[in-house]
């Protein structure tokens, strides 16, 4: 099958910024997560919470402004503003793991039909970084997966059961990718959106677990 | 019990550390909140068979991570001590960098079989530290289930729910920095250099803490404490603003 242009990653950013309701808390993994910072609509009031102990930054400071007191968890300056808050690690993994973090927005390597995620080694590694993800998607509401629907070399990133080491189980509830946008439900897998130019047949064609049609799906919101 | 000793040089500060210690260095993982002083007199001391307990242990050093652009070519990370063949194991939650190479010094160790690499879950990583620190010996959490990180650990059905055991982590020295601090040891942090500093200061024997200035407890705001002076044996600075 032939495939027409796939979204970019700022396409993906934006259309997870869409999922974030008013008010809410909202952790960003580090790589494509943290581009939805870029595109949140600030009359939203959306307050970001970084695990190395810092809640209610919006903007990433300007380079000039660099200062190593004030820093995300990816390793980004922050500018300081009104009403931030700042705790140590245990605090901020206290806040995580008993539920006040409303949205977690992550990379993943691969999700399943059931919702497990794997994102922090590849297998034949044997070494790799689990930082926060683990007490992030077993403590957040909700979690959101941000990636490329298929691996470069066009494997499935999408599976009936993940082969890497698990990040989590039974965690994901939406899966956001260049070409769809996916819930993660009791029943399974239902789509519920497809980017311009694609269709049903060609998302299915990249996605190893039978895809769910329950509303006819919509057109992915792009900016 | 000794009064809080003050210091105006790092390896000075670090003395009675020896080969086979655990030892915790604060942080989070980039420059910021990092005792990259007391680090370097450590790798300067040169002791050996060492454990340490980071976070983000060996990533600066690779990608730059965490450090302001005109310092970034002089990043230190927990490498150098890989570096300089001091580690026996590191307990850690973030040790190398999503890429692949060049290989950090860690991930080197690792494949050379000459380092264990424990890899923790950053929340389970703090609270073990904190549990230590406050008297907890385990404690249960939903962290990692279903993952290698239950695997050989105990694990309890509560409310219907599973929970893994783990257990407190304490440590034979804790190298740890502030903004500052005052003659009695009780130190103030700015934004996000709390990070690990603050828990580690409580599960360790004997705690260094390094800090940009030290002031007079007539000067500093008591309010703004973010470590209590109990917690600390020794501080370290090359800016003793005490007469």
């Amino acid at each position: 099958m032939k495939f027409p242009e796939k979204l970019n990653k700022d396409n993906i950013a934006f259309r997870a910024s869409v999922e974030l309701e008013e008010n809410s808390y909202v952790n960003l993994g580090i790589g494509l997560p943290s581009l939805c910072a870029k595109y949140i609509d600030k009359k939203k009031n959306i307050r970001f919470q970084a695990e190395n102990g810092v809640l209610g930054f919006d903007d990433l400071s300007q380079n000039n402004l660099q200062n190593p007191d004030y820093m995300d968890a990816g390793g980004q300056f922050l500018a300081q503003k009104p009403g931030m808050s700042f705790f140590d690690s245990a605090e901020s993994f206290s806040m995580i793991r008993a539920g006040y973090i409303d949205v977690t927005i992550l990379g993943g390597m691969q999700v399943s039909e059931d919702g497990d995620l794997a994102n922090w080694m590849i297998k034949d590694r044997g070494i790799g970084s689990i930082g926060g993800a683990m007490d992030l998607v077993s403590g957040a509401k909700k979690v959101i997966v941000t990636m490329e629907h298929v691996t470069k070399e066009n494997q499935y990133k999408i599976l009936k059961y993940c082969n890497f080491p698990l990040t989590g189980k039974n965690c994901v509830n939406k899966i956001i990718t260049d070409i769809a946008v996916i819930d993660v439900t009791f029943e399974g897998l239902v789509i519920k959106e497809i980017a311009p130019k694609w269709d049903f047949d060609m998302v299915q064609e990249l996605t190893e677990p039978e895809l769910i049609i329950k509303d006819i799906p919509k057109e992915y919101q792009v900016y | 019990m000794k009064k809080t000793e003050i210091f105006d040089s790092f390896i000075s500060s670090l003395e009675g550390i020896s080969d086979g210690m655990t030892i915790m260095v604060g942080g989070f993982g980039g420059q910021g909140g990092q005792p990259t002083n007391l680090m370097l007199a450590l790798k300067e001391l040169n002791v050996n068979n060492i454990t340490l307990v980071g976070n983000v242990a060996g990533i600066s050093m690779i990608t730059g991570y965490g450090w302001i652009d005109q310092d970034k070519k002089n990043a230190i990370d927990h490498s150098i001590f890989f570096e300089n063949k001091q580690v026996k194991k590191i307990i850690c939650s973030f040790p190398v960098p999503s890429q692949r190479k060049p290989y950090s010094e860690i991930e080197k160790s690792w494949k050379n079989n000459e380092t264990i690499v424990e890899i923790v879950p950053q929340g389970t990583l703090a609270e073990k530290i904190r549990a230590a620190g406050s008297g907890i010996p385990a404690f249960y959490t939903k962290t990692g289930v279903g993952t290698i990180v239950e695997e050989n650990k105990e694990t309890k059905i509560i409310n219907g729910e599973k929970f893994i055991l783990e257990y407190a982590l304490s440590s034979d020295v804790a190298l740890i920095y502030a903004n500052h601090s005052d003659e009695f040891g009780n130190l103030v942090y700015l934004g996000t250099s709390r990070a690990f500093n603050p828990i580690m200061a409580a599960a360790s024997k004997l705690t260094i803490a390094e800090v940009d200035k030290i002031i007079s407890s007539k000067l500093i705001d008591s309010e703004r404490i973010g470590t209590s002076g109990i917690y600390v044996n020794r501080i370290v600075s090359k800016k003793n603003e005490i007469s």
